[in-house]
């Protein structure tokens, strides 16, 4: 039992895909405070979208800002960590949610500042319907994944 | 308040007969004047019923032997005078005085006590008997006036008499009803014709436009009676009814005489019921007497509380003089009306409140927000209506219980409790059902307009006779309609199978009205008028898979901000909404009892507050189902500060002007300040009203226009990268104290640039500038560009290659190329400030991105490709009149607009100028008349546990008069169950509004291969699903219902339009512009765009001609847009919306090009001719009043172009052809043989 490389990816992994289950949740809750309270999508694109400035702006933030861009960042940081570990199950696993993170990037609205949500389209029902299946989907994806996380920090520890 | 009331004004009085206008001012204004300085409220337009009133009066006056002659003269004259003495006249001679009267229906205490005055003159004019007849019949078509009531009420009503004018197009009814019309109007009918009209016509609206007409007088008639001044005449008609009704003595003091005279009245009414069949009008005595007798009876026994008093009363005194008799009947209408709005009212329209604002900004806390105005309900109303408590009392009492006996759906329970005191719970109308008693209700409210009118209880006497009896007859009748023959009739012709490839015309020669939704009379009477509202399938299907079934799109269009010629205006301490969704009570909302209510949208049931209790029209307590929120689909209520976040913002105006070289080249300035200076006092606002201007190229400068200085001053402020105010205040300045300094700088600029070598426009950082200058207060800003900015932020490129004009693969660029201007406009919007975009330009300007500063702010997009001041004159033509409407049109301030809808359906895509702040709430910072929106709906759960949708709309705005105001549009269809009447209740017009919108999002969203394959599916699904599921037609011929017939045309018209067309030249900024103008205009004016009308114009007769405005305004035929229609013998007008083309073939009669063109023949007329001479010849004269007629229905007034023949310009002309083939695009007969081969796949 030595601790090893892909141990500590497995570990860092378990950690950050704790916080992007906590990410996964505000997202969802975001999207149904969107739908049912009626609040301003103008302040909720700008709690989704993470600029700091915005931020100071709307108290109610907190952790909002960290969501988008800062998910994307995190899963591919790790996606990278399991790729210099050589962990290709785990890598070959995520790679889909990674193409996914890039498409979906890459096909945002015009937008000068980084950001993926148009508060003038965002209250269209299909696309709000979207991003909330989109976020129960990545819900589900982390919590197994955390899952997995654990069984594979465990077995790579006592393998190794 | 006086406001609202203003714009119904004008056009009552404009439409007025002179007789009638002289007799109302005469009449009125003592009247008027006493309500009037106590009532802020009391909306102009009330003042116009009286005049109406008066006119009727006049007409009774005249005497009976007139009356005899009357029937004859004035065929909707004698409808509405029977029913109404008094405003029957009205009708009867200009329908426009008709409409005045709809209009006011809602408030106008004061023209009842013209009433009276006029009515007793009336009443012995009215001695006709025949009246009688006449009026029963007309109760039930006031019923259906109620819903139309509105201004398209009025149009109707005139149109019935003399074909369509076009504010008929609303009411789609209202082309019924001019057929109609010749039926009932004839005097020599008997009453019973014109009840089986009105059944028949039930589902048609021919019976509407009547019924406009007698709203209008009655409603007049009613608000008379409201003002305190008058109270005493008033009251003591009111109590003479009351009394009569119940022949029981009034407690009523000094009303004994009164009471007197109603019993007489009543029995004069039975009198003369039988009296009628021997006049003139009666000519079938049979049928009018078999008709009134059964009427009579139940009258009397329905309207009455105390209905056994009345029979009593009634039959002995038959023998009484013909006057007191129409006296009575008089009355009688009125309370029936009265009785009849009251229950309509309750059962399906809810009354719209724009509460939307106040849920979103301010919240109002009770679903009935009190304001904070101390008067108790009574001032309100009296403002309105000018009733008073007192009064109310004994009336309601009397008359709750008639209007009620009247109409037996409404429950008969609810009129016996509501008799006996006003306290007394009515248990009226449980349920909404279709309607009955709606129709009654509206009767009753333009009825009980008349009786207090009258003063003098004797004039109302007869009315009541004649009501009583058409009350029941028509209650029954229309009910009996409404469940068999409406539901039967329409669907068989709009499911009429047509084999499309083998009609030829399938263009009807008349304009396209809309579908009326299969409801009964009463509700569709009470409901939205399409031109405001309208959805693309009246019938609603009852489950998400039906519609998935139907292939069809499921929307609302909606013109909320409409001009409107009537509008009831109401002011009122409690604002009655639903406590748990926000809903405005309306029409199509039920009454429980007279303490409660019941949702429509919900379903949670409310408590009905006590002021709503009082009815400000009757003056009567205890019946909230005859209020106005109740009796009309759109209503427009005065808002309390519980709707406002803050004070109610002045009105604002800022131009920001480009003025770089290529703007002064192209010489826009003075055509602008030109206009600016004509309509600087048309300006919409009030005292606050401020102005400010801002010009730039490549630095951006301020004008100083403080008060006080000499002249203007110009501050310059070239830091564009941080754009800053060079002096916090003067820049916005008060219209009225700077007018001086203002005029002088509008006669400065155009010059003052003249030298300029400027070739930059930093526009980015001028909208900053303007930004900042706007936020503290919001408002509009009009910006005027030329070209592409290219300095500073927001600095755009070309991105058009101009080779790839013609492709037809890929578009691209449709998208903004930058969200700066996106941005911009979301803040603007939050600052409640509007960018309309005025875009001149020769070149390419990236419309695409620029439009954006306008869709998200809810500001409006003009474009004038290749403008030049000189070079170009039909341009600079169009842009000085669209200016001058766009200056001077009405304007709404912080506006929001929620969309409310029955539970079940959900609101799902909106298109328009808007920013959407949550799934129902759309924030406009402006609002303009010409705005059209549109929302596709989608059925989340099953409809199947209702028969009835309800859609409402309420616009929260800030009119330029500082007032909060809220307008709500209540619009109510059926729900079914079956594939065959979704298919027959599509509305064709409607559908294709929506699939543009739609087709203009995917194109955007994706690409326009795209949009066009889904724009072709939207035709081959309905029409192959409809083969398969309900048609037994065998699948080799293309056939498709009745309703859909028009949609291949439509869909080919669309995919011929320079938004979507492929493979012909279109730069890329027209297809933009046309892509922005899908999204934003309303439905009326985009269905020209998308299918222009074509005319023939060389042999235009007098041949169903109408007459509007004392003009003859010929109607020529329809002709399919194809060169086949086109003959070198003829010109031809074609009505694009926006622009008219007359085309003059080569072999054109010269006859024609001499008296309509002035020149001696073809070769003579000038290739560019913009103006039709005016020459005193008929033919000239005939065209000139048609052109002028067509124009006078647009907002923007359209250029004229000539084409000649073999002239160059003619491919524009010939572009619009859309049936014929191109060199890219089917012709129509090969998109159908597309389409069967696409089903058939």
């Amino acid at each position: 039992m030595a601790f090893t490389f892909a141990a500590f990816c497995y570990m860092l992994a378990l950690l950050l895909t704790a916080a992007l289950i906590f990410f996964a949740i505000w997202h969802i809750i975001a999207f149904d405070e969107l739908k049912t309270d009626y609040k301003n999508p103008i302040d909720q694109c700008n709690t989704l979208n993470p600029t700091v400035e915005k931020l100071k702006k709307i108290k109610r933030v907190k952790i909002a800002l960290k969501l988008v861009l800062p998910e994307y960042l995190i899963h591919a940081f790790f996606c990278v960590m399991f790729l210099c570990a050589a962990e290709w199950l785990t890598l070959g696993l995520n790679m889909p949610l990674l193409a996914y993170h890039i498409w979906r990037y890459m096909s945002r609205p015009v937008m000068s500042g980084p950001g993926l949500y148009d508060p003038t389209t965002i209250m269209n029902a299909d696309i709000l319907a979207y991003c909330q299946k989109e976020g129960w989907c990545k819900l589900a994806f982390y919590l197994l994944a955390f899952f997995y996380y654990l069984y594979g920090m465990i077995y790579v520890l006592v393998s190794s | 308040m006086s406001a609202p009331a203003g714009s119904p004004h004008p056009a009552a009085g404009a439409r007025m007969p002179p007789k009638l206008g002289g007799a109302a001012s005469g009449l009125a204004p003592p009247q008027q004047n006493g309500p009037a300085p106590s009532q802020m409220q009391v909306p102009s337009g009330y003042g116009l019923p009286h005049q109406n009133y008066m006119a009727p009066s006049g007409h009774y006056s005249q005497g009976p032997g007139k009356m005899t002659s009357l029937p004859l003269d004035n065929q909707c004259d004698n409808y509405y005078s029977r029913p109404y003495t008094v405003p029957t006249q009205n009708v009867g001679t200009p329908s426009s005085a008709n409409q005045p009267g709809a209009q006011q229906m809602y408030g106008r205490g004061p023209p009842a006590s013209h009433m009276g005055g006029s009515t007793p003159g009336s009443i012995q004019g009215a001695l006709a008997s025949a009246s009688h007849p006449y009026t029963s019949a007309s109760q039930p078509y006031s019923s259906f006036g109620n819903r139309y009531s509105s201004p398209a009420t009025y149009s109707a009503s005139s149109s019935a008499s003399q074909g369509y004018p076009s504010t008929c197009s609303h009411y789609p009814v209202s082309t019924v009803s001019n057929v109609v019309y010749p039926n009932v109007s004839y005097p020599s009918l008997p009453a019973s014709e014109p009840y089986g009209q009105m059944f028949t016509s039930q589902s048609a609206p021919s019976a509407r436009p009547v019924n406009d007409s007698y709203s209008g007088p009655s409603t007049a008639v009613t608000y008379p009676s409201r003002p305190p001044p008058p109270p005493s005449q008033h009251h003591h008609q009111q109590q003479q009814s009351h009394s009569g009704y119940s022949s029981v003595p009034w407690s009523a003091p000094g009303l004994p005489p009164a009471q007197d005279n109603l019993i007489r009245n009543q029995m004069g009414s039975l009198a003369p019921a039988n009296n009628r069949p021997s006049n003139n009008e009666n000519v079938q005595p049979p049928k009018s007497s078999s008709i009134v007798s059964t009427v009579l009876p139940g009258p009397s026994s329905t309207r009455m509380p105390p209905a056994p008093s009345h029979p009593v009363g009634p039959l002995p005194s038959a023998p009484p003089t013909p006057e007191q008799m129409q006296t009575k009947g008089m009355q009688y209408g009125d309370y029936v009306n009265n009785q009849a709005s009251s229950t309509p009212t309750p059962l399906s329209s809810a009354s719209d409140d724009e509460e939307e604002e106040d849920e979103d900004e301010e919240a109002g806390v009770d679903s009935s927000s009190t304001t904070s105005s101390a008067s108790p309900l009574p001032n309100s109303y009296d403002a309105l209506e000018g009733g008073s408590y007192p009064d109310m009392h004994s009336s309601s009492a009397s008359s709750p219980a008639p209007d009620r006996a009247s109409e037996p759906n409404s429950t008969l329970a609810q009129a016996l409790s509501a008799a006996p005191a006003p306290t007394a719970p009515h248990p009226t109308k449980v349920a909404k059902p279709f309607g009955y008693g709606y129709p009654t209700l509206q009767p009753a409210y333009q009825n009980a307009a008349p009786p207090p009118s009258s003063g003098g209880g004797h004039p109302s006497g007869p009315g009541y006779s004649g009501y009583p009896q058409h009350y029941p007859g028509v209650n029954q009748l229309s009910s009996g309609l409404g469940g068999l023959s409406l539901q039967s009739s329409p669907q068989p012709e709009s499911l009429r199978p047509v084999n499309l490839t083998q009609e030829k015309n399938i263009l009807p020669p008349t304009p396209i009205w809309a579908p009326i939704p299969n409801l009964s009379a009463e509700l569709s009477k009470l409901n939205c008028s399409p031109d405001s509202f309208r959805c693309t399938l009246t019938n609603i299907p009852q489950t998400q898979a039906l519609l998935n079934k139907a292939k069809l799109p499921l929307g609302l269009l909606l013109h909320p901000f409409r001009d409107l010629t009537q509008l009831p205006v109401i002011t009122s301490n409690t604002i009655v909404r639903c406590r748990s969704c926000r809903t405005y009570i309306n029409p199509f909302v039920s009454f429980i009892d007279q303490r409660r209510w019941k949702c429509n949208l919900c379903y949670r049931v409310n408590d009905v507050p006590e002021e709503f209790l009082y009815n400000p029209l009757t003056r009567s307590y205890g019946e909230p189902h005859k209020r106005p929120e109740v009796q009309n689909s759109t209503v427009e209520f005065i808002a309390s500060s519980d709707y406002m976040l803050r004070p109610p913002q002045p009105a604002v105006y800022l131009f920001v002007l480009d003025v770089s070289h290529n703007a002064v080249e192209a010489g826009y300035l003075s055509v602008l300040c030109q206009s600016l200076l004509d309509n600087l006092d048309k300006l919409p606002g009030d005292s606050r009203t401020r102005i400010g201007f801002m010009t730039f190229d490549s630095t951006i400068h301020f004008y100083n226009l403080q008060e006080g200085l000499s002249q203007p001053q110009m501050l310059i402020v070239s830091d564009i990268d941080d754009v800053f105010l060079p002096t916090p205040d003067s820049l916005l300045v008060n219209l009225h104290e700077s007018k001086e300094l203002i005029k002088d700088l509008l006669n400065a600029l155009p010059n003052m640039f003249i030298n300029t070598r400027e070739t930059h426009s930093a526009l980015g950082p001028a909208l900053q500038a303007a930004f900042k200058l706007m936020s503290p207060t919001g408002g509009r800003v009009s910006v005027f560009q030329t070209q592409l900015p290219s300095l500073g932020a927001g600095l755009l490129q070309s991105r058009e290659d101009p080779n790839q004009r013609s492709s037809t693969k890929v578009v691209h660029h449709l998208g903004p190329a930058t969200d700066f201007y996106k941005k911009l406009a979301l803040d603007c919007s939050g600052q409640q400030t509007a960018v309309d975009l005025f875009l001149l330009s020769s070149q390419y300007s990236d419309l695409a991105s620029l439009a954006c500063m306008s869709k998200y702010s809810a500001g409006c997009i003009f474009y004038y490709p290749s403008f030049h001041s000189t070079h170009n004159p039909s341009q600079a033509e169009k842009l000085q009149k669209d200016l001058k409407r766009y200056l001077t049109r009405k304007i709404g301030f912080e506006a929001v607009m929620r969309i409310r809808c029955t539970k079940g359906l959900s609101m799902h895509t909106f298109h328009g100028n808007f920013f959407v702040r949550s799934t129902d709430l759309l924030s406009l910072a402006n609002i303009n008349p010409d705005a059209g929106f549109a929302v596709q709906l989608l059925i989340e759960e099953s409809l199947t546990d209702t028969s009835l949708v309800c859609f409402q709309t309420a616009l929260l705005y800030t009119s330029s008069k500082g007032e909060r105001r809220i307008r709500v549009h209540t619009l109510c269809l059926p729900v079914v169950s079956s594939l065959a009447d979704v298919y027959a209740g599509v509305d064709v017009q409607a559908a294709i509004c929506l699939l543009a919108n739609m087709a203009v999002d995917r194109s955007v969203s994706s690409s326009l291969s795209d949009a066009r394959d889904a724009l072709v599916n939207a035709v081959v699904d309905p029409l192959s699903a409809y083969s398969s599921v309900v048609s037994s037609v065998p699948r080799s011929t293309l056939t498709a219902p009745s309703s859909l017939k028009l949609l291949p045309l439509y869909v080919l018209a669309l995919l011929k339009q320079k938004a979507f067309r492929t493979g012909t030249s279109t730069r890329l900024d027209d297809r933009v512009y046309a892509m922005c103008q899908m999204k934003s205009q309303p439905l009326v004016h985009l269905m020209k765009m998308i299918h222009p009308n074509l005319y023939r114009i060389d042999r235009l007769t007098d041949e169903g001609a109408i007459h509007v405005n004392d003009r003859v305004v010929p109607q020529p035929s329809l002709q399919k847009l194809s060169a086949e229609k086109l003959t070198r013998e003829g010109a031809f007008l074609m009505d694009c919306g926006s622009v008219f083309y007359i085309w003059i073939g080569k072999g054109c009669d010269n006859n024609f090009i001499e008296n309509v063109l002035g020149y001696p023949d073809f070769a003579a007329v000038p290739p560019k001719m913009t103006h039709l001479p005016e020459l005193d010849t008929l033919s000239s004269e005939r065209t000139r009043s048609f052109i002028t007629w067509l124009r006078d229905n647009r907002p923007l007034s359209p250029v004229l172009h000539m084409v000649k023949d073999e002239s160059p310009a003619k491919t524009e002309f010939f572009q619009h052809l859309i049936e014929d083939r191109t060199e890219a695009a089917f012709s129509y007969y090969e998109f159908l043989i597309h389409i069967q081969q696409q089903i058939c796949k």
